[in-house]
């Protein structure tokens, strides 16, 4: 365990100097939220009434949501990108904890996630978000986003020891994209239809942005009448998700790394 | 040591699906020596490092490095062992200094230990200068070299060096070399692939000849090259001049002549080092053979392979009769 936490440490480490080598790629994936907060926001917004709330707080925590689940992509890419690289051989050659690597990128990206999630605040703040219940309420978001960032990373990151090439992660990270379509973070659930709704109610992602809506006292976090079960119990419904996920992919990632790409 | 032998494998095979690249390859290699795994691409070089490195598993046979079983105690293996890749296995995103602190952190030093490893391979390889420039920008010599620094941050007991030297120009070449060496010399035991015969010939004490997933042959540089001889070939200025040159070639030499009566050669296989090419050219003129032209060379990698490891066809002589 001590040595699993040490070469963690030393792989966190090596993707924050890769980072700081390149920050242009850092300030894009940072920014990309708050480009899409504006757009939704103002774009879609002025189109849309949402009767006896503003459209925009409703918005923010399902922006919070999505990025949060983004990383299912950075996940997918850091692993794709790594997989074929030798360097990856030689830490397997290497007698460090089998773990590590994986442990350490999704470490990483954690870290800097939670950095960039101040500025996207700030942002949805400016925009007329607002968090009603004070401090403990934001950090018990802030907690549930991290939790859940850091459980998409490692389904990313198994997904990623999957593909064959950085071409074909690109392509499944881009279909990535549909997802918070198919949940309430852009939009309420209530209006859809039968079937459309059960699956978005079910999608891991309502249930984070209804968590961070309910714990900050945002619109559209009550449950609508014949709502599925982790709509109306967000919270609980965001944690026992992010737990199932972790669960499931951090073993199955953690043991597709030893195997190595070549069998 | 309960050992004397850093690299020992028997009956190893390897599939790839349905691609064979072990067929059971056995390899001794004596502690403190450097062996060299000459072979052409797809001979199962590389595959044989991945498996003796704890990289992939075999599919059948055994391997012990250092002692220890690849497959039963691959932590122990990793322990006493060093790899240097092909492709440089450094990471091109970060400087010099920052990959060595990485591996000597990864490979359990802590703190002003691993960074003064890291400082002091970089110091011997003489990367100083450039180590907190990002790898990705140094040249191929350079990259390598790190690489070769990376396989010594664990010092190890066995250094496995996968083509040191391909695709590096002669400069950086001879770098290597004098480096593989050293260490040689300080005790550490090499185990290097290579498809050239002048590396393996420089740097192995013994060599051997992997094809086809097997060791075909297996001795030090000299002894293969007594076993593989030079080759003659004569030009005649008739075809019927042919049989005649094969007829005189084949009694001075006992070899068995290769015949083109379209370009009017004949080729032998000379492993008897004191028959020179003006004897040669003698014996035929003295038999009347009009001879347009003449060589004697040493073999070339190609002839290697063949008169190793495809005995049946090509010139269609056994070795086994020749080292007998």
């Amino acid at each position: 365990m001590s040595t699993l936490l040490s070469d963690g440490g030393a792989v966190l480490t090596r993707q924050l100097q890769k980072a700081r080598h390149a920050p242009a790629l850092l300030v894009l994936t940072q920014t990309m939220p708050i480009t899409m907060l504006l757009f939704f926001g103002y774009v879609f917004g002025s189109a849309l009434a949402m009767p006896g709330a503003d459209y925009r707080a409703f918005l923010v925590p399902g922006m919070l949501a999505a990025t949060a689940a983004n990383g299912l992509m950075t996940g997918l890419f850091t692993a794709a990108q790594d997989a074929h690289r030798g360097v990856m051989d030689r830490f397997r050659t290497l007698p460090m904890s089998r773990s590590a690597v994986p442990l350490g990128q999704t470490a990483a990206d954690l870290l800097t996630t939670g950095v960039s999630m101040v500025p996207l605040m700030l942002v949805g703040l400016a925009m007329g978000w607002r968090i009603e219940t004070g401090l403990p309420g934001a950090l018990g978001a802030l907690g549930i986003l991290l939790l859940f960032r850091f459980a998409t990373a490692w389904v990313g990151t198994y997904l990623g020891l999957l593909t064959r090439s950085e071409e074909a992660a690109g392509q499944l990270g881009g279909a990535t994209f549909v997802l918070p379509m198919l949940s309430s973070a852009y939009l309420p659930t209530a209006g859809l239809p039968g079937w459309l709704r059960t699956v978005a109610e079910w999608n891991p992602i309502s249930a984070v942005a209804t968590a961070v809506r309910d714990l900050c006292g945002n619109p559209g976090a009550g449950a609508g009448a014949g709502a599925a079960w982790p709509a109306a119990h967000p919270v609980a419904g965001a944690l026992l998700w992010s737990a199932l996920l972790l669960a499931v992919f951090v073993p199955l990632a953690s043991r597709r790394f030893a195997r190595g790409t070549a069998g | 040591m309960t050992t004397t032998y850093a690299v020992l494998s028997e009956g190893l095979e390897k599939n790839y699906g349905e691609v064979r690249a072990l067929r059971g390859l056995d390899l001794a290699v004596r502690e403190g020596t450097v062996c060299g795994l000459l072979g052409p691409n797809g001979a199962g070089k590389t595959t044989a490092v991945r498996v003796l490195t704890t990289l992939t598993a075999p599919t059948r046979g055994r391997a012990l490095v250092a002692g220890h079983d690849v497959t039963r105690e691959p932590g122990a293996v990793r322990r006493a062992i060093g790899v240097t890749g092909q492709y440089a296995s450094v990471d091109g995103d970060l400087t010099g200094r920052e990959n060595l602190r990485l591996f000597a952190r990864l490979a359990g030093l802590r703190g002003a230990a691993a960074r003064s490893r890291a400082d002091g391979l970089l110091e011997r390889f003489g990367l100083a200068e450039a180590a907190d420039r990002v790898a990705g920008t140094w040249s191929g010599g350079m990259r390598r070299r790190l690489d070769l620094a990376a396989g010594l941050i664990t010092r190890p007991r066995v250094l496995f060096l996968d083509e040191p030297t391909t695709g590096l120009d002669p400069g950086a070449r001879e770098h290597i070399w004098t480096a593989v060496r050293t260490l040689a010399g300080e005790g550490t035991t090499v185990l290097l692939t290579t498809q050239y015969l002048e590396e393996a010939d420089r740097l192995a004490d013994e060599i051997v000849v992997v094809d086809d997933g097997r060791a075909a042959a297996t001795g030090t540089p000299a002894g293969l090259k007594a076993r593989i001889g030079a080759y003659a070939e004569v030009h005649v200025a008739a075809r019927g001049a042919v049989a005649a040159a094969a007829g005189v070639l084949d009694q001075l030499t006992g070899g068995r002549p290769v015949l083109d009566e379209e370009r009017l050669t004949v080729g032998v296989t000379v492993l008897d080092a004191g028959l020179t090419l003006p004897r040669i050219i003698r014996a035929l003129d003295t038999a009347g053979v009009p001879v347009t032209d003449a060589s004697l060379r040493p073999p070339t990698l190609d002839e290697v392979f063949l008169r190793l490891t495809r005995p049946a066809v090509g010139q269609g002589a056994d070795h086994e009769e020749y080292a007998a």
